[in-house]
C-alpha cells in the first residue's frame, strides 16, 4: 500500500525552479532518505509533502496523521518538555501520553524541565517524542542531526532506528549525510535539477555494519551521484 | 560582594600564577548573594533619604524643604484625621478606573493589529498619530467633552496607557518566532491554541515593558488629572497645602507618588518572574 504519493511537484522562488516536476512514492512503513547538494530542493519537498509550503504545486496524496522533526528542535521555550510533547494534542491523560513517550527517547526524567535546559540532543529527542505521540502514519525528519556532535549523533540515528522497528511508521528523511542514510534507509533518493534523479535499493539486512561491503558500494555510487569524487571512485573509474 | 567576584576570576585566569593545586569555583547561585539582594536594592533609598535629611537639617535645601522627619510627622498627622486615606483612596479609584479602560483597548487593539493584517492597516495609521499627540494636552478638550466631573479625568488617565500598551503588544507578536509558529502548526495546533500557546507567550516579555510604561503614564495622568477642579485626591491634598504653604503635606503627597510608582515597579517584576521563569537573560554581574 502506498503512504505517500507524489506527482509533478513545483516550487520557484523568485524565478528559480527549485522543483520541477518531482515524483515521490513511499510504501507504508517504508523508510526513504533523500540526498541532495545543499540547495537542491530536499527541505523544500519535504515541506510540500508536510503541507507547509503553499506556494508548491502538484499532485500530493499524505495521510493526514504526520509529524515533522525539524534541524532545529522548535520547542516552545515557554512550555515545559511535557507540554511541548503534547502541543496541539486534547483528551485526556495528556501527561501520561507525553511522559510514554518521553519514556521511549529516555528523557521521562526531564518532563518538567524547561526546554533551555536540555542539551542539543535531548532537545531533539524531545521534538522526536513530540512527534512519536501522535502515531504518525507518516514522519518527516528534516535533517534532524544535522546541528549535532558525532557522537550525539550516532546515538540519536539509533533511537530512530529502535523508534521506527518499533513503531513502524513511513519516515521521509532528509539529510546531507550519506551514512546517516545508508545506516537507516530502506530507500535512498537523489535529488537533482529539481526531480528525483537517481534511486539506490539498500538491500542490507539490519542491524546494519559499517563496513558492510554492499554499504561500501552504495557509499561509492552515492557519492558520485551527489557529485563528490572520493578517491576510492576515482581509482574504480 | 564584587571582590568575591574578582577572587574568582583571578583563580579561574591565573591558575599557573597561584598555582595551589586543584582550582576551587564557588558555585554561584543561591547562596548569601541571593539573600543579601533585597536589601542590597534598598541601600539605595536609604542612602536618598539620608542625603534628604542630613540636607534639610544643615539648610542646603532651603528653609521651606521639610526633612523626612517632618514629613513623617505631617504624614502622621494626616492619617490620624483619616485624610490620608479618604484621598488616597479616591485617587486609587480614578486610576484603577482609568488603567481598566486604557490596558483594556490598549490590549484589544495591539492583539487586534497584530494578529490581522487587516485590522493592522485600518487602526495603526490613526494610533501612530495620536500617539504623538502628547495625551496631557487634551485637558482642555475633554473638559469640553466629558465636563469637569469624574469622568474627564478617568478619560484622561485612560487615553495615554493606551498607545505604549498597544504598541508593545504588536512588536511583542511580530517578534515572535515564525518558525515555532510553523512547528506548532505542524503539529495540528488550533488558532486559539496558537494564540494562547505560542503566540501570546512568545511576545509576553515585550506586553510586559508596554504594561510597565502604560502603568508609569497612568500615574503621570492622575498627577495632571488631579491638578484641577477636585476636592478630593491626592492631587487636591497637594493643591490645598499649597494654598496654606504646607510645604510637609506636598512632600508627604510626592512621596506617596513615588512609593505608588515603587509598588508598579515591584508589582510588574513580580509578574515577572512568574511567568517569564523559562527565560534566561542576562542579570549583569
Amino acid at each position: 500500500m502506498t503512504e505517500v504519493k507524489v506527482r509533478d511537484a513545483r516550487r520557484t522562488f523568485d524565478g528559480r525552479d527549485v522543483l520541477t516536476g518531482a515524483e515521490l512514492d513511499i510504501a507504508d512503513g517504508e523508510f526513504v532518505a533523500l540526498l541532495g547538494a545543499s540547495g537542491s530542493g530536499k527541505s523544500t519537498l519535504l515541506r510540500a509533502v508536510a503541507g507547509l509550503d503553499r506556494g508548491a504545486t502538484g499532485e500530493f496524496t499524505v495521510p493526514d496523521r504526520r509529524a515533522i522533526v525539524f534541524q532545529e528542535h522548535r520547542l516552545m521555550p515557554w512550555s515545559r518538555v511535557w507540554r511541548n510533547v503534547t502541543l496541539g494534542l486534547s483528551g485526556s491523560d495528556l501527561r501520561g501520553r507525553a511522559l510514554r513517550a518521553l519514556t521511549e527517547v529516555g528523557l521521562a526524567a526531564r518532563a518538567d524541565a524547561w526546554p533551555r535546559t536540555l542539551s542539543g540532543g535531548e532537545s531533539q529527542r524531545v521534538a522526536l517524542a513530540r512527534a512519536l505521540v501522535r502515531t504518525p502514519e507518516l514522519l518527516l525528519l528534516d535533517e534532524p542531526f544535522g546541528a549535532l556532535d558525532a557522537l550525539t549523533r550516532i546515538r540519536a540515528q539509533a533511537l530512530v532506528a529502535k523508534l521506527w522497528a518499533d513503531h513502524r511508521p513511513a519516515v521521509l528523511l532528509v539529510t546531507h549525510d550519506v551514512e546517516e542514510a545508508l545506516r537507516l534507509a530502506d530507500r535512498a533518493l537523489v535529488l537533482r535539477d529539481g526531480r528525483i534523479a537517481e534511486e539506490f535499493v539498500v538491500d542490507v539486512p539490519r542491524p546494519r555494519e559499517v563496513d558492510h561491503p554492499r554499504l561500501l558500494t552504495l557509499r561509492r555510487d552515492l557519492l558520485r551521484a551527489l557529485g563528490v569524487k572520493t578517491s576510492e571512485s576515482e581509482e574504480t573509474s | 560582594m564584587s571582590s568575591s567576584v574578582l577572587v574568582r576570576t583571578d583563580v579561574a585566569s591565573a591558575p599557573a600564577v597561584t598555582g595551589t593545586g586543584p582550582e576551587r569555583h564557588r558555585p554561584p547561585g543561591p547562596g548569601w548573594r541571593q539573600r543579601v539582594a533585597p536589601l542590597r536594592r534598598l541601600t539605595g533609598l536609604v542612602a536618598v533619604f539620608l542625603l534628604w535629611q542630613v540636607g534639610a537639617s544643615a539648610g542646603w535645601l532651603g528653609s521651606t524643604t521639610p526633612s523626612p522627619a517632618e514629613v513623617v510627622n505631617a504624614a502622621g498627622e494626616l492619617i490620624g484625621s483619616g485624610e490620608l486615606q479618604h484621598h488616597l483612596g479616591v485617587s486609587l479609584a480614578r486610576v484603577a478606573k482609568g488603567l481598566a479602560i486604557g490596558l483594556a483597548v490598549g490590549l484589544v487593539l495591539g492583539l487586534a493589529a497584530g494578529l490581522l493584517r487587516l485590522a493592522e492597516d485600518v487602526i495603526d495609521a490613526p494610533i501612530q498619530s495620536l500617539r504623538m499627540l502628547p495625551h496631557l494636552a487634551l485637558v482642555p478638550v475633554f473638559i469640553i467633552w466629558f465636563g469637569i466631573g469624574e469622568t474627564s479625568k478617568i478619560a484622561l488617565i485612560a487615553i495615554g496607557p493606551i498607545f505604549p500598551l498597544y504598541l508593545n503588544v504588536l512588536h511583542g507578536i511580530r517578534g515572535v518566532d515564525e518558525r515555532l509558529v510553523e512547528s506548532a502548526r505542524s503539529c495540528g495546533v488550533t488558532r486559539l491554541g496558537l494564540i494562547l500557546r505560542v503566540i501570546l507567550p512568545g511576545a509576553l516579555p515585550q506586553i510586559l515593558v508596554g504594561l510597565r510604561q502604560a502603568l508609569g503614564i497612568g500615574w503621570l495622568s492622575l498627577v495632571v488629572a488631579e491638578q484641577t477642579a477636585t476636592t478630593a485626591g491626592v492631587g487636591f491634598l497637594m493643591n490645598d497645602a499649597r494654598e496654606f504653604l504646607r510645604t510637609d503635606v506636598i512632600f508627604v503627597v510626592l512621596v506617596i507618588y513615588a512609593l505608588l510608582g515603587l509598588f508598579t515597579d515591584l508589582f510588574v517584576r513580580l509578574i515577572e518572574r512568574r511567568a517569564l521563569a523559562w527565560r534566561r537573560g542576562f542579570t549583569g554581574e
